[in-house]
């Protein structure tokens, strides 16, 4: 909790949500956190189809993929798919 | 007597006078599970569905925890919603009981109050609505048939009203009102209609600033009851319980206005005082069993016996400062409880009701009567008994035993 929260008298009913779900960053739920080792990455992408939260995009500009950290919870599901074994997860 | 509208005398039980209001209140949705003591309501409105009577969509559903769940589904898109329950059905909808009122979701519900197993048992008692006074859901016990039908109708506007939108439940006792036929004055349709008017929705902040009508609208989208962490969840109940305290307000306001349409008033809505003006001695009871009392107080009266009734109509909210009002003056009262609290030291309504007068000046004796369970019959000369216990009381200012079994054999 903190001063910035809000009394009873001042938001929605039935925990309707006031904020955009954007600006929830859940990243720092996270203990672990990806490692990818460029050298290994194909670039198949399948990470950016299983990551859960969508946090793998593909930026054409780069022709390569990026990591939104702000929404990563560290499941570890884009190392275990990882054909190559590029990603690893480490403590965040 | 002031000019009352059109009504219609009608021969119905409890259960058939529930289905009768609800299909003249324009109602959307019915997703139900059948149960004993409330079988009739739902079997009689799916006749009315199949015979092309109503356009509610009906929702057979596989348990009564499924049948909770599509009517809070319903009802978050602005929907009409009617359900109704007994016994281990309402025990099994317990989770989305906590889940709709806290989704503020103005879902009515009859409930055909019945005893709860083990052992097995279909008949009448308030185990099973008493276990859920907690769940955030209004609660009001009707005396009759009429007062059924009459609260059914009242609590769609009760539960819909912009400083409530909280669910109603409206209690009849399982077979003594469920099942048994009574005349029941029925107000046309069109009158019903009238009265209950169109869901009315208030206004709420969305995501990104945005504020819509409060209803699951794919062109206006919000997230309804997600999770909420430590920092929140608290703040959510407190706007819960600001509700039931609107809800005292709303639901005197309704029954007047129900009172200048159709000449019926149940008390102030929230309690009912049978000569209680000048009596020493009174019971406090909930539902049918008031109609018992009041013919044996009429008795009593005949001797001089200053013998009163406060029926409690509404529990949740509990009118807590109205019934300290009421039994301001009284020497001693009784107070009958249709369940049991286990190991509490006396029934629910008891423990209530003893806390409401805690505050006064001058307190009356306060003891309490368990009885009726599993459908036990409570007959007038059980309720001479009481109120010849409480005379004793008030001669020799002296409470012997606090809880007592009415008509439990020792």
């Amino acid at each position: 909790m903190n001063s910035k929260d809000k009394s009873w008298k001042e938001i929605s009913p039935a925990g309707v949500c006031w904020k955009s779900s954007k600006t929830y960053l859940t990243g720092d739920w996270k203990s672990f956190t990806p490692d990818r080792d460029v050298k290994k990455c194909t670039k198949c992408l399948l990470c950016t189809i299983y990551c859960p939260d969508a946090v793998i995009h593909w930026n054409a500009e780069k022709d390569d993929i990026e990591f939104d950290m702000n929404f990563c919870k560290g499941c570890g599901i884009c190392a275990n798919e990882c054909p190559t074994k590029a990603i690893v997860m480490k403590i965040a | 007597m002031k000019s009352v509208v059109k009504q219609e005398t009608q021969a119905v039980n409890g259960d058939e006078a529930v289905a009768l209001a609800v299909k003249q209140a324009d109602v959307d949705v019915v997703a139900a599970y059948p149960i004993t003591p409330q079988t009739i309501i739902v079997e009689k409105f799916s006749e009315y569905v199949s015979n092309g009577e109503v356009d509610t969509e009906y929702v057979c559903t596989e348990s009564e925890h499924s049948a909770m769940a599509a009517c809070l589904a319903a009802s978050a898109t602005g929907a009409r919603v009617f359900t109704a329950s007994a016994s281990a059905g309402l025990a099994l909808m317990h989770e989305m009981l906590f889940v709709t009122s806290g989704c503020r979701a103005p879902v009515v519900m009859a409930i055909a109050n019945r005893a709860l197993s083990a052992p097995l048992n279909i008949h009448g008692d308030h185990s099973d609505a008493m276990a859920e006074r907690d769940s955030g859901w209004i609660q009001i016990y009707a005396e009759n048939a009429q007062e059924v039908y009459d609260s059914v109708i009242q609590a769609f506007r009760i539960a819909e009203h912009l400083d409530v939108q909280l669910p109603v439940m409206i209690g009849l006792d399982g077979f003594t009102l469920s099942h048994t036929l009574e005349n029941v004055q029925i107000l046309t349709d069109d009158t019903v209609r009238g009265f209950v008017k169109t869901r009315q929705f208030p206004v709420v902040l969305t995501h990104d600033g945005k504020t819509f009508p409060f209803r699951l609208d794919p062109e206006a989208p919000m997230t309804m009851g997600p999770v909420a962490y430590p920092n929140y969840y608290f703040e959510f109940k407190r706007q819960q319980e600001e509700a039931m305290k609107n809800a005292m307000n709303v639901i005197q306001q309704i029954n007047d206005e129900y009172a200048q349409l159709t000449g019926r008033t149940y008390g102030d809505g929230l309690i009912e005082q049978y000569r209680l003006e000048d009596a020493e001695i009174t019971v406090v009871c909930l539902g049918s069993t008031a109609g018992t009392v009041k013919a044996v107080i009429d008795e009593l009266r005949e001797t001089g016996i200053k013998a009163g009734l406060l029926r409690i109509r509404t529990y949740r909210p509990f009118p807590a400062v109205a019934i300290a009002k009421a039994l301001g003056k009284v020497k001693a009262v009784a107070v009958m409880d249709r369940s049991m609290s286990f190991g509490g030291r006396g029934g629910a309504v008891f423990h209530e009701v003893r806390h409401a007068l805690y505050d006064l000046p001058t307190r009356p004796y306060v003891v309490n009567y368990i009885y009726g369970l599993g459908g036990r019959d409570t007959s007038p000369t059980q309720i001479k008994r009481v109120f010849e216990d409480l005379r004793k009381i008030v001669q020799t200012k002296r409470v012997e035993d606090l809880v007592h079994y009415l008509g439990l054999r020792e």
